[in-house]
């Protein structure tokens, strides 16, 4: 093709791009074939088991690899579509079986999977691709871990199609952890054929050339501007997708980003601010959805003294403002977790804690602690959210300062975040997001309250809830001992209030011209499933 | 100079000052503008209608009215307070890292310029060394290792300006140091020292008002950029960067008031300080003196 | 002639300092910028061993002294390290984005001159009148805003309400390809192919961020043009031309501009620098692929490699320019000599 034709081509099926008024006939975005996404991050490698990709980058290892075993759909209450954390689905692996001790676990691969190259995809690929990321170390090997994979030797390849997994302890996590976007299957050969002896495992390579078998590849990379995939047409992974080709652009000024798809340039907005969301949802399609076991965080530290005292924790969770954060900061968009009942009685997580806006209560709470005349603290925000943080804490500190605690807000560069807040645990006062892959109660325990765990930034530390947890995690959720242990969990920290619950905050995804959104625990836009126009 | 009304019928410090200032009313209402936002600075805390801190949720982005002259922020907070407010702080910014640098840079360039040799060529690689640095990206990387505080920003904003006076004056100096009437003083008895300073820095100052001027103006620019990404002030401390910074996200969204009037009010001020340059210029020109 | 081959050696040699300044300097800011990377880089859900592991890989376990060593012996090797952001050869990602970063400062520059000094000429020519006035005012408003206000509202005014500008999406429209690369700058790589077309796409993406930038170097310019011609027409060789009866366009452009021009030169240095540094913000909002927001970007994320190599590569370009400044003041005014006295 010549560059004119290409062009030309190119041209008519980006027409939105050129021909404004062609964006609002219908039959014109239906019969679109190419979507334009823009998005605020930037995609730093096509490898997620590299050390030092980031989580833009995790979309390449979802849309461009397959894994053995996938998340189904659902629809959600609301009407929005998301994945499915019950129901595992087919992905490379065509079945599966689950010995009665679950600790071994076959799979046989589909007999027609093959690479992009056209090789057959074999349970050796699978090995060498699992080897990997219990190898790799940093965050695949850690996320592995999390579904007690932990070494070469637990993964065996029986023959050509059929590949065995052995665990050292049965875990309801582990077949949801191979869905999860790290246990990526690898075309090994090419692989190993770039390999070298200071790279066995094709670091170097793989980071800019993608070998797997997923719905797309990826036609070009403009490393820091833009990625595109195309689809591959062989894909046996799942439904083929509608969209030939997705162009993803990085755009890293929101106010841009609102104006492109407002006008209708571009034809989705990924993780748009709530603000927007709220302003854009009666002219384009928005969609919202609450993210699974997150939770926006106020978490007080319990290396810091006055903190050390449960009755100025419950001064402060009574202080919070959480209807006008809820208002300014969320902008309504997600769900509410405060005012809820005292009894506990479901297993639902994130929950509405049973504390509300009351400062006669904070007073008098205060007024029983040992720092009746208040104290001084110091609430630490990320600068990479100062979207939702920075309103927050204002609004926090001001709401603090009539009950006599005297806040001071400091905003701390995004580098130097997760070492002070998480590795350090060195903030006194501080507004944390986590939100946990695995959608149980005890996953996210596990994370953010057992002692000493990554995300447990406020130092908490409760043998109770260590035992708790240590016993839930791996435990089946319909094991009958599962709800009273997860309720007695709910109990202790609604009590010692480590973390005190502001919101759970939303995803939103604005789409002008397409439609087929799902959320996804990942938070990335899974484009396989997307199409040019009905919702 | 061609003009028939010749300054040389005024004579004296004050009435060359009232003679420039009446000559170009452009000067003069710069001035005016410097002392409305000096008393803004001086008394602006005490006047204001609302609390610049004070969030108010139910009131939050209100467009322009009579209660809100500028409309509320995205927390409810009157614009038009926080932006009076803020000018003590974004001059106080300006001022004193334009005062370290100017003094700083004067004196090196002068002394370089004068003496020249090795101590010369050691400035001038200094100098250098700082010039090669993108100069906003200097002050960021300063900002982001010594910490997000006025002082530091202020630190940050003065050193990335020195060379610009340095480099002024040295070259001024360096012309005049053999000219005529340097070594005539030189000759009479004064110091090396006297001379530079009464002979021949008087000559630098025309320029380096023009860049005083100029820098007063990048001071609070430099402070609003290194706000835009990230780098301002802490909040809620009312600034004209970061109210810019953070209102520019509210434009597209028809919430313009929020970023328009502290970006006015910025401007107001960049542009008072850009064009006393001229003023000042004209009146500590030696030339226009005689 | 032939003594001046000495000086620019002379000069040449001097900047050696000044590049192991910069190295040195640049080394020790990366160092001390908040943060550790290895904490950064080990992920979301990193475990102390994780980091550890990180951190031992990225070579960030050795003493300081050690790590700067081995910095200075890769740089001998014209090795400015990998930077771990992007995952490539610093050299690869500087030498990708600069030319993005250059095409747009020297076109805003272009731009600027060719606005700027006409009106600092005309501004000191009719001294004190209303044009003088209207140029301080115009020239003075552009210097006013900040980059990143002034980017906004012209995206605002001219691509969302009017529809004038194309989508604020970096360099090309996502319907063109890249121009095969010569050098690196859309603008005359279009050309060298002969493809308008694109040569006009380039065009449309370059323009607003272009007179962003340009709005705010008229003042600097425009200023320092009318200062200087104000300084070389009151001078005494001037009058004598006059008095010697030389014609006043004579006298404008042969004499007073020419002396003119050394302030002005050694400003459009200052300017081109600052501008670079002032890149950042407006590769920000306009979604330039510039080295700007790969500085911002590493700056934040502690990417050492990236800043560094950053930070050298700018510091070559500005030894460079600032030689060029220095040779051009010695062919403009002979009063001043390389040789210190």
């Amino acid at each position: 093709m010549s560059s004119l034709d290409r062009r030309a081509f190119l041209a008519s099926a980006a027409s939105a791009g050129i021909l404004p008024f062609l964006r609002i006939l219908p039959a014109e975005a239906q019969a679109r074939d190419t979507l334009v996404t823009v998005f605020g991050q930037t995609i730093n490698s096509l490898d997620l088991h590299r050390v030092g990709t980031n989580r833009a980058s995790y979309q390449v290892a979802i849309n461009c690899y397959d894994r053995l075993v996938g998340f189904g759909a659902k629809q959600l209450p609301t009407g929005e579509m998301s994945y499915d954390y019950d129901t595992i689905v087919p992905e490379l692996a065509e079945s599966w079986t689950i010995s009665d001790d679950g600790l071994t676990i076959t799979f046989k691969l589909k007999p027609d999977a093959t690479f992009w190259d056209g090789t057959k995809v074999t349970a050796e690929d699978v090995k060498w691709s699992f080897d990997r990321a219990v190898l790799a170390g940093g965050f695949p090997t850690t996320q592995m871990r999390a579904g007690g994979f932990f070494r070469p030797d637990q993964f065996e390849a029986i023959d050509e199609e059929t590949f065995v997994v052995r665990l050292d302890y049965p875990s309801k996590l582990s077949l949801p952890n191979l869905a999860v976007p790290v246990p990526f299957i690898i075309n090994s050969k090419v692989a190993k054929a770039n390999a070298t002896g200071d790279d066995p495992w094709a670091m170097e390579y793989l980071h800019m050339n993608p070998a797997g078998s997923g719905a797309y590849k990826v036609a070009r990379w403009d490393q820091g501007q833009q990625l595109v995939y195309e689809r591959n047409d062989a894909w046996v992974g799942g439904e083929l997708p509608a969209i030939r080709r997705v162009i993803v652009r990085e755009v890293p000024s929101a106010a841009t980003r609102r104006a492109l798809v407002e006008r209708g340039d571009v034809q989705i907005s990924m993780d748009i601010p709530d603000r927007d969301a709220a302003e854009l949802a009666d002219r384009l399609t928005v969609h919202s959805t609450p993210i699974e076991n997150c939770m926006h965080c106020l978490c007080l530290n319990s290396k810091f003294g006055p903190f050390q005292d449960a009755n100025v924790r419950k001064a402060v969770a009574y202080a919070v403002p959480y209807e006008a954060i809820f208002e300014s900061a969320a902008y309504g968009r997600g769900a509410k977790l405060w005012g809820g009942p005292e009894e506990i009685d479901d297993i639902a997580w994130p929950r509405p804690f049973p504390y509300d806006t009351n400062l006669d209560t904070a007073r008098d709470y205060l007024a029983q602690s040992g720092y009746p005349d208040g104290f001084e603290v110091t609430l630490s925000i990320s600068l990479d959210l100062v979207d939702w943080m920075e309103p927050t804490a204002l609004l926090i500190q001001e709401a603090l300062g009539r009950i006599g605690i005297t806040v001071t807000v400091d905003r701390i560069p995004g580098a130097n975040w997760r070492t002070v807040a998480l590795v350090d645990k060195s903030l006194d006062l501080h507004l944390e997001n986590f939100g946990g892959w695995l959608n149980t109660p005890c996953y996210y325990f596990f994370w953010a309250y057992q002692k000493d765990r990554l995300f447990n930034s406020s130092a908490y530390e409760s043998e109770a809830v260590h035992e708790l947890t240590e016993r839930t995690l791996h435990m089946a959720m319909d094991d009958p001992e599962y709800a009273p242990l997860i309720k007695e969990m709910f109990a202790h920290v609604i009590e010692d209030l480590p973390r005190i619950p502001l919101y759970q905050p939303a995803l939103n995804v604005a789409m002008n011209g397409a439609g087929g959104y799902e959320f996804w625990f990942h938070r990335q836009l899974d484009v396989r499933p997307l199409n040019g126009g009905e919702a | 100079m061609s003009s028939p009304a010749s300054p040389s019928a005024a004579s004296g410090q004050v009435a060359h000052i009232v003679y420039v200032l009446r000559e170009n009313p452009v000067t003069a209402l710069s001035f005016a503008l410097f002392g409305f936002i000096v008393l803004s600075a001086l008394i602006g805390p005490y006047v204001v209608p609302y609390d610049p801190l004070a969030t108010n949720s139910a009131r939050a982005l209100e467009a322009p009215s009579a209660a809100h002259w500028f409309g509320t922020d995205q927390l409810g907070r009157d614009v038009f307070s926080r932006v009076i407010v803020a000018t003590r702080l974004d001059l106080t910014i300006s001022v004193a890292a334009v005062a370290i640098s100017f003094v700083i840079g004067a004196f090196l360039g002068a002394v370089a310029g004068y003496w020249g040799g090795w101590i010369d060529a050691l400035l001038n690689r200094i100098l250098d060394t700082i010039m090669a640095f993108p100069l906003f990206i200097l002050a960021m990387g300063i900002v982001a290792a010594l910490g997000n505080s006025v002082e530091n920003i202020i630190y940050a904003t003065a050193i990335i300006n020195i060379p610009f006076y340095a480099r002024v004056v040295r070259a001024e100096v360096n012309i005049r140091r053999e000219a005529g009437f340097a070594l005539a003083a030189r000759l009479a008895g004064n110091s090396h020292a006297r001379v530079l300073a009464f002979h021949i820095f008087p000559n630098a100052l025309p320029p380096m008002m023009v860049q005083v001027s100029l820098n007063m103006g990048w001071a609070i620019l430099n402070a609003a950029g290194l706000s835009f990404i990230g780098l301002g002030v802490r909040p809620p401390t009312p600034e004209w960067g970061i109210m810019v910074a953070e209102g520019a996200n509210f434009i597209v969204s028809g919430h313009w008031w929020i970023a328009l009037f502290p970006g006015l009010w910025l401007m107001l001020a960049v542009f008072t300080f850009n064009l006393m340059g001229d003023g000042l210029r004209d009146i500590v020109d030696p030339r226009r003196r005689t | 002639m032939a003594g001046r081959g000495h000086p620019v050696l002379w000069r040449l040699a001097q900047t050696i300092p000044v590049i192991a300044g910069v190295v040195v300097i640049s080394f020790i800011l990366t160092r001390a910028l908040p943060g550790d990377p290895a904490v950064q880089f080990a992920g979301l859900a990193a475990t102390p061993e994780s980091i550890a592991q990180v951190r031992e890989a990225l070579g960030l376990d050795k003493p300081l002294i050690q790590q700067f060593l081995i910095y200075c012996g890769a740089l001998l090797q014209g090795d400015l390290g990998r930077s771990v952001v992007t995952g490539q050869p610093v050299v690869t990602d500087l030498a990708m984005r600069l030319p993005a970063s250059l095409e747009l400062t020297l076109t805003a520059l272009l731009l600027a001159c060719l606005v700027a000094i006409p009106l600092g000429l005309l501004a000191a020519v009719h001294q004190g009148s209303w044009i003088d006035q209207l140029c301080r005012v115009v020239v003075t408003a552009g210097v006013s805003l900040p980059t990143f206000f002034t980017g906004i509202l012209l995206i605002y005014v001219f691509y969302y309400l009017l529809g004038w500008a194309p989508s604020p999406l970096g360099r090309l429209d996502f319907i063109y390809f890249d121009p095969p690369r010569v050098t690196g700058f859309h603008l005359i790589d279009t050309l060298i192919d002969g493809d308008t077309e694109t040569f006009f796409g380039a065009l449309r993406q370059i323009a607003l961020p272009a007179i962003t930038l340009a709005l705010f170097t008229l003042a600097p310019i425009a200023r320092m043009t009318r200062a200087a011609m104000l300084g070389a027409l009151s001078s005494d060789y001037i009058r004598t031309a006059r008095a010697a009866g030389l014609s006043p366009s004579k006298v404008l452009f042969g004499y007073a501009f020419r002396n003119a021009l050394l302030p002005v030169v050694t400003t459009l240095g200052m300017v081109f620098s600052f501008v670079l540094g002032a890149n950042v913000l407006v590769e920000k909002v306009f979604a330039w692929p510039g080295i700007g927001s790969y500085a911002v970007e590493a700056l934040v994320q502690s990417d050492y490699a990236a800043v560094q190599g950053f930070v050298l590569a700018m510091a070559l370009l500005f030894v460079l320019l600032n030689l060029l400044i220095d040779l051009s003041y010695a062919l403009i005014d002979p009063r001043i000599g390389f040789s210190a006295k």
